[in-house]
């Protein structure tokens, strides 16, 4: 499964290339969306793919029954990263909108100039 | 040891308080500290015969760095000179920059020299040497650019400084492999090793870079061209830094590496020609110059390249000819500076042409100037003519015919130059000064007096002077006992017969000299042409070189920028993966995986691509939903229920908030070319294609145990928590939440600020 996973994150990753090297500044936001999950998917995929054995601990016990379990430490850092990308990309949207206010256009190459 | 060389930049960092401080007789007084470390050097003398004395401190003892110093007759003897002509020199520039406003800055930046000056020559590591070595670099470009105001004095400081610094990086590279064949930094453990060196196959490298720093310091050619030009500095800059002591950090070095590197048929032919060449450059063009100060800049360019042939030499008199030498130059050379300057101070006149008769007005220093002389041209009983009789013996008996034609010729010219210097700005008719002459101040005088007295007194003492000072010094140059046996009197040989010649061609050449200018006016041409010209086109192409890069990297287009640092990634991923590529397997396995799986990839898939390929806002914003939707559900297929549900709850809020927002932009445009399309979707794919190698070969490999072992045995005991996930977050790693919660803060404030500005902006 881990490789079909790997062409998986391939594809987000030069999806997400191909968007981010756009003149449009939305386009642009999109390829950082999708470059978020691609690497959460990288990391994801990375810790090792694991059927049926989400780490909980069953009640009543102190350990996790039969010892496997999917890897917490990993899926805690892809948690604070859905988080902090998503701050990211509100700041991102607000910005792009405020910006277009400003140069009425959706083309970086407007945006050279330091001062409008 | 170290607080007398690390007092030294105390000393010049105080120096420009104790100049309010003492006023006018601020030079006395700043002079009291290279005389005490002369009385210090001095001190030492009787034990140097006994073998070199080393001294350690740590400095940065994890990567054995020490500031270790060793005392030998070598050192020391450049110790001496350093401080010795030191005292005068300061003495001298309290009183010759007198009126100069920043005379306080001048005594900062030549205290500090001189300290950095003493660290180099005495410096037992190869890395303290080399920083001290870059140290005198520096403060000769402040000082040669001291009159910062004139843009041809700021200009020479350049190109010392780029030639100097050029070299010394050479040097240092030199310097680093030098001990990794040695085995270590320090220098007194390195020149016992000279065998093991030499037969190494890194001995021509290691010798090339290390004479690239030697010859740049010391205005070899091709780089003699820096050091006349660096007579845009003050006189006593002249006298010190670029006469009497800095340019000879070169000849130190090569001295001091000689027992280790020297030797070989390599080391003779480079040393021997080169030297041979500049000898014969420098008192060309000493010749054909005017200025006083450039005659004598260009004269010492040729004692510079004698120093370096008979380094290359390497005879046991060859080294006692260069010590012998080395040291004689420095009396008279420094003394002829310091004249030099007196003339300026006292008539105005900088120019050979504009002197005569000056023996009237300054009769002490005439004679002190005309005694001086006398030694560089090598007359009995002066100091200078024991070094030129060494000098004569040694490439008779072991410089190449060529070699010896040249120095023959070379040392006539001396005589001439010496004559220049002794004869023509004294005797004959007066010439109209700008000012009226007038004999120098004592501060003035003193360092000439006392230098050009030395240089007489050596030479009436010569066996004295061998036995304390010089035969410790040559034999820490030849790595073994040696007898200098300098002496006045050789008896009647044909080093003598040669020193008579040369003393009648050379004055033949005086006289005649108006002649000689005419007919060798050719020769300007080709210095125009000369190495000069060289450094000015590259340094053009520097500027024009990093004009271009800095225009290409820096294009202001943030696709280049990602398309430079993509391909700069890949090509060193790749470049790692092709190295180590025998070792590698993928970890390809596509057993077991069920329909719904390979239908969930799928829909991944497809709606990424819809996504990037589409035309209209909503369908992208559409697709990304797919995207992320997709990857909860993969999320919780794959033991991950909180990534699931975080992911679905964000996702959610992610397609809300785009579809807001793009909703007030206008559609996509067609911006780029099916060409630069391509060129993108090309660079992508291949990141792609990068990204899941990258991926298949980490699958096969895990090099160390999870340390998550410890966050699933810990959870209940330790976090009392059941859900392993949220008890790493708020207990075992909340530190970092805490920061996550901070750059969410963060963005919350900004979105708020700019939609607050926003909403001001309509209200006006």
């Amino acid at each position: 499964m881990s490789t079909l996973l790997a062409t998986a994150v391939g594809v987000l990753y030069a999806t997400a290339i191909y968007l981010i090297l756009r003149r449009s500044i939305v386009k642009l936001v999109i390829g950082l969306v999708l470059l978020s999950n691609a690497a959460n998917l990288l990391i994801f995929t990375s810790s090792g793919l694991t059927r049926y054995a989400p780490p909980l601990i069953p009640e009543g016990a102190d350990m996790v029954l039969n010892g496997v379990v999917a890897d917490p430490l990993a899926q805690a850092l892809i948690l604070t990263a859905i988080v902090i990308g998503f701050g990211v990309l509100a700041f991102a949207v607000v910005l792009i909108h405020r910006a277009y206010e400003v140069v009425k256009a959706d083309d970086m190459d407007q945006m050279k100039d330091t001062d409008t | 040891m170290l607080y007398a060389l690390l007092g030294g930049f105390g000393v010049a960092a105080l120096a420009p308080w104790l100049h309010q401080l003492f006023g006018r007789h601020s030079g006395w007084a700043l002079a009291v500290w290279p005389a005490t470390l002369f009385i210090y050097f001095a001190s030492m003398l009787s034990g140097v015969n006994d073998g070199p004395v080393l001294i350690r401190h740590d400095w940065i003892p994890s990567l054995g760095i020490q500031l270790s110093f060793m005392v030998d007759g070598l050192s020391l003897l450049f110790a001496l000179l350093i401080s010795g002509i030191g005292v005068f020199i300061v003495a001298y520039a309290g009183r010759y920059l007198e009126q100069h406003q920043d005379l306080g800055r001048f005594y900062a930046i030549l205290l500090a020299f001189m300290a950095s000056m003493l660290g180099l020559v005495l410096s037992d590591n190869l890395i303290s040497l080399f920083v001290f070595w870059e140290l005198t670099s520096i403060t000769s470009y402040l000082l040669i650019g001291f009159n910062h105001e004139d843009a041809a004095a700021r200009r020479s400081a350049l190109q010392g400084l780029f030639v100097t610094v050029g070299g010394g990086l050479a040097l240092m590279t030199g310097l680093i492999m030098l001990a990794m064949v040695g085995g270590s930094y320090e220098l007194s453990a390195l020149l016992s090793q000279g065998d093991v060196i030499r037969e190494h196959a890194w001995y021509a490298p290691i010798l090339a870079l290390i004479l690239l720093g030697a010859f740049t310091k010391s205005a070899q050619f091709p780089f003699h061209f820096w050091l006349p030009n660096a007579m845009a500095a003050p006189t006593p800059v002249s006298a010190y830094l670029h006469s009497a002591t800095m340019v000879k950090a070169g000849i130190y070095l090569l001295a001091r590496l000689n027992p280790a590197l020297g030797g070989t048929q390599l080391w003779l032919t480079v040393l021997g020609g080169v030297g041979a060449i500049t000898l014969f450059i420098g008192i060309w063009l000493a010749l054909r110059s005017t200025g006083i100060k450039k005659v004598l800049a260009y004269s010492t360019v040729m004692a510079l390249g004698t120093l370096t042939m008979l380094i290359g030499l390497g005879t046991d008199i060859a080294l006692s000819a260069a010590m012998a030498f080395l040291l004689a130059h420095s009396l008279y050379k420094g003394a002829l500076f310091m004249i030099a300057g007196i003339i300026d101070h006292g008539t105005g006149s900088k120019d050979l042409r504009d002197t005569g008769g000056l023996f009237r007005a300054m009769p002490i220093t005439a004679v002190t100037a005309s005694v001086a002389a006398l030694s560089l041209a090598g007359v009995l009983p002066m100091f200078g003519f024991v070094a030129k009789e060494l000098l004569f013996e040694s490439v008779l008996s072991s410089a190449a015919f060529w070699i010896t034609m040249l120095v023959i010729a070379g040392t006539a010219m001396t005589v001439a130059v010496a004559a220049l210097i002794g004869i023509l700005p004294w005797y004959g008719k007066n010439a109209a000064t700008k000012k009226t002459p007038h004999e120098a101040p004592p501060a003035l005088l003193a360092g000439p007096i006392v230098l050009a007295t030395l240089g007489l007194l050596f030479g009436l003492f010569a066996p004295l002077v061998d036995e304390r000072l010089l035969g410790a010094a040559v034999s820490a140059v030849a790595g073994s006992s040696v007898t200098p046996n300098l002496a006045l009197w050789h008896g009647i040989n044909v080093a003598l017969g040669l020193s008579a010649l040369t003393l009648a061609l050379g004055l033949c050449l005086y006289f005649w000299r108006d002649k000689f200018r005419h007919y060798t006016r050719f020769t300007d041409t080709l210095a125009k042409a000369g190495p000069e010209r060289g450094y000015d086109a590259s340094i053009s192409w520097l500027v024009k070189i990093s004009a271009w890069q800095t225009r290409f990297f820096q294009s202001g287009y943030l696709r280049y920028y990602l398309l430079i640092i993509l391909l700069t990634f890949m090509a060193l991923v790749w470049t790692v993966m092709l190295i180590h590529w025998p070792a590698l397997s993928m970890g390809i396995n596509l057993q077991g995986i069920q329909l719904h799986e390979y239908a969930l990839v799928f829909v991944l898939v497809a709606a990424a691509l819809a996504a990037a390929r589409s035309e209209s806002r909503l369908g992208a914003v559409a697709s990304l939903g797919a995207v992320g939707f997709t990857v909860a559900l993969l999320y919780v297929m794959f033991s991950a229920p909180d990534l699931g549900i975080t992911q679905v709850l964000v996702e959610t809020l992610t397609v809300i908030l785009l579809v807001l927002v793009l909703f007030r932009l206008p559609g996509f445009l067609r911006l780029t070319s099916t060409a630069l399309r391509l060129r993108d979707a090309m660079v992508a794919s291949a990141v792609g294609i990068t990204m899941t190698c990258l991926l298949l070969f980490a699958a096969d490999a895990r090099l160390y145990d999870s340390i998550s072992h410890w966050h699933v045995a810990q959870s209940v005991p330790g976090g009392y928590g059941r859900n392993i996930v949220n008890v790493i977050l708020v207990d075992f790693r909340a530190l970092d939440t805490l920061g996550e919660i901070f750059v969410l803060a963060l963005a919350a404030t900004g979105v708020l600020a700019m939609i607050r500005l926003r909403a001001e902006d309509k209200s006006r």
